[in-house]
């Protein structure tokens, strides 16, 4: 097909695997995730990196997968929503959100699980600041925010 | 998402010489794309009218933060994470961390870059405010060689840039501080996080052994096409001694350094009274 002779082949990681994906170079990271690998637990929110939704880490780092560019994932490491549990194995911030009551329509959620993932693999105590400001690019319309801090400050003492 | 991907390139050349190469090769046909932050916003409302991108995400020689006397040279690549987590820049240059800090979330501060802040040239810009403070310079590299230009020069007009088809930016160059100046930056915004300035002030003052403003720059974004250094208001002040009368006099000028205008944020009223407002603060701390 004329269409499929952009499209180009990289190899990155996903969630400790080593895989093998095509796609249009300048297609998304959540796309690819979402469509090629059928990681659906990365959401797409707003579509241009306010939101949060989309967010993996990446190569160590907290990134909008909405705005990661498929030709620059050659060689990465990724973590998704999916890979944060070690099998049947909840994350701590994964147990405490659902004891504190952190998630209600659940768009928001598995952002908001990478976001204080992410902080807690380099502070693993902060403070209730430090987590205000890590969760600071994911926002939510159903909670208000409070359960998700309590669950990320629970997730700590754990 | 709204882009026709199939029309668009994404190519990664190797090195620096290989991608000036491209860009000698085939000026103005091929742009670069770092970090992403803001082309992949336009991609994906249908507005990314270019077509033809290189990365340069990867190319080493545009990263690094190196320190001499009287400069420190931050590399193109240097993401708002860097510029937070480096000990250098945060000692010496707290108002472009701080700018550092507010600009987006932490995603976004791990994926953008200085070096595609200013060639985005957006006069919201939260870092070039804080650039223009510290008297910065860009360094343009081309397959024939390497220029700097100053940062104040920089922008001609809104989008528009001192940079050949055929360049890219590689590097910034900021000067050391006295010990002892002040730094004032403030943004101001709807929230605390993602949000794009209203206004946005980064001022630096230092002082002579008899409190006289030996330097002082002012540096003020959102309020004109571009990013703007306010020359009146640093000629009122310069050699003077800040009091009220200084103050005054300080605010009227600035009204001839800046064009507020009315849009989707902000009005040109309230950014004429927080923009005295900011530049009254920061006076204040002089006093």
């Amino acid at each position: 097909m004329p269409e499929e002779s952009g499209k180009i082949t990289i190899n990155c990681t996903v969630n400790g695997e080593a895989v093998t994906l095509k796609a249009f170079p300048l297609a998304r990271l959540l796309d690819v995730l979402r469509e090629e690998l059928r990681l659906t637990g990365t959401k797409e929110g707003c579509g241009e990196g306010e939101c949060g939704a989309c967010s993996v880490i990446m190569d160590g780092e907290l990134v909008n997968s909405c705005l990661v560019p498929f030709a620059q994932v050659e060689g990465a490491t990724i973590k998704t929503i999916e890979g944060v549990a070690d099998g049947e194995q909840l994350h701590a911030v994964q147990r405490t959100m659902i004891e504190r009551g952190g998630a209600q329509c659940g768009i928001c959620t598995p952002g908001m699980v990478l976001a204080a993932v992410s902080l807690l693999e380099r502070t693993p105590r902060p403070t209730e600041a430090e987590i205000r400001e890590a969760l600071a690019g994911n926002l939510c319309r159903c909670t208000g925010y409070t359960k998700i801090f309590d669950a990320v400050v629970r997730a700590c003492e754990k | 998402m709204r882009a026709y991907l199939p029309a668009y390139e994404l190519i990664v050349p190797r090195t620096l010489a290989d991608a000036l190469a491209l860009l000698r090769d085939e000026p103005g046909v091929w742009r670069p794309l770092a970090g992403g932050t803001d082309l992949m916003v336009l991609l994906e409302a249908g507005k990314l009218e270019h077509k033809r991108f290189f990365s340069v995400a990867r190319l080493t020689e545009l990263r690094g933060i190196e320190e001499s006397v009287e400069h420190v040279t931050a590399g193109a690549l240097t993401t708002y994470t860097d510029v937070r987590r480096s000990r250098l820049l945060s000692r010496e240059f707290p108002m472009l961390a701080q700018a550092a800090s507010e600009t987006g979330g932490l995603a976004i501060q791990n994926r953008g870059t200085l070096g595609g802040n200013i060639a985005n040239a957006s006069p919201a810009a939260d870092s070039p405010p804080a650039m223009l403070a510290y008297g910065a310079e860009v360094e343009l590299v081309s397959a024939g060689g390497a220029r700097w230009v100053e940062y104040a020069d920089f922008h001609t007009g809104y989008k528009q840039m001192l940079m050949r088809a055929d360049e890219l930016i590689s590097r910034i160059r900021l000067t050391r501080p006295r010990a002892g100046a002040r730094h004032f930056y403030r943004k101001v915004g709807t929230r605390r996080a993602q949000a794009i300035s209203k206004v946005c002030m980064a001022a630096l003052a230092e002082r002579d052994a008899d409190g006289a403003l030996a330097e002082v720059r002012i540096a003020l974004g959102s309020v004109a096409p571009v990013v703007v250094r306010c020359r009146h208001a640093e000629d009122a002040l310069r050699g003077r001694r800040a009091d009220e009368q200084l103050t005054k006099r300080a605010l009227e000028e600035l009204a001839n350094d800046i064009a507020p205008i009315d849009d989707i944020r902000s009005t040109a009223r309230y950014r004429l009274r927080v923009a005295e407002n900011l530049l009254k603060e920061f006076l204040s701390t002089l006093a």
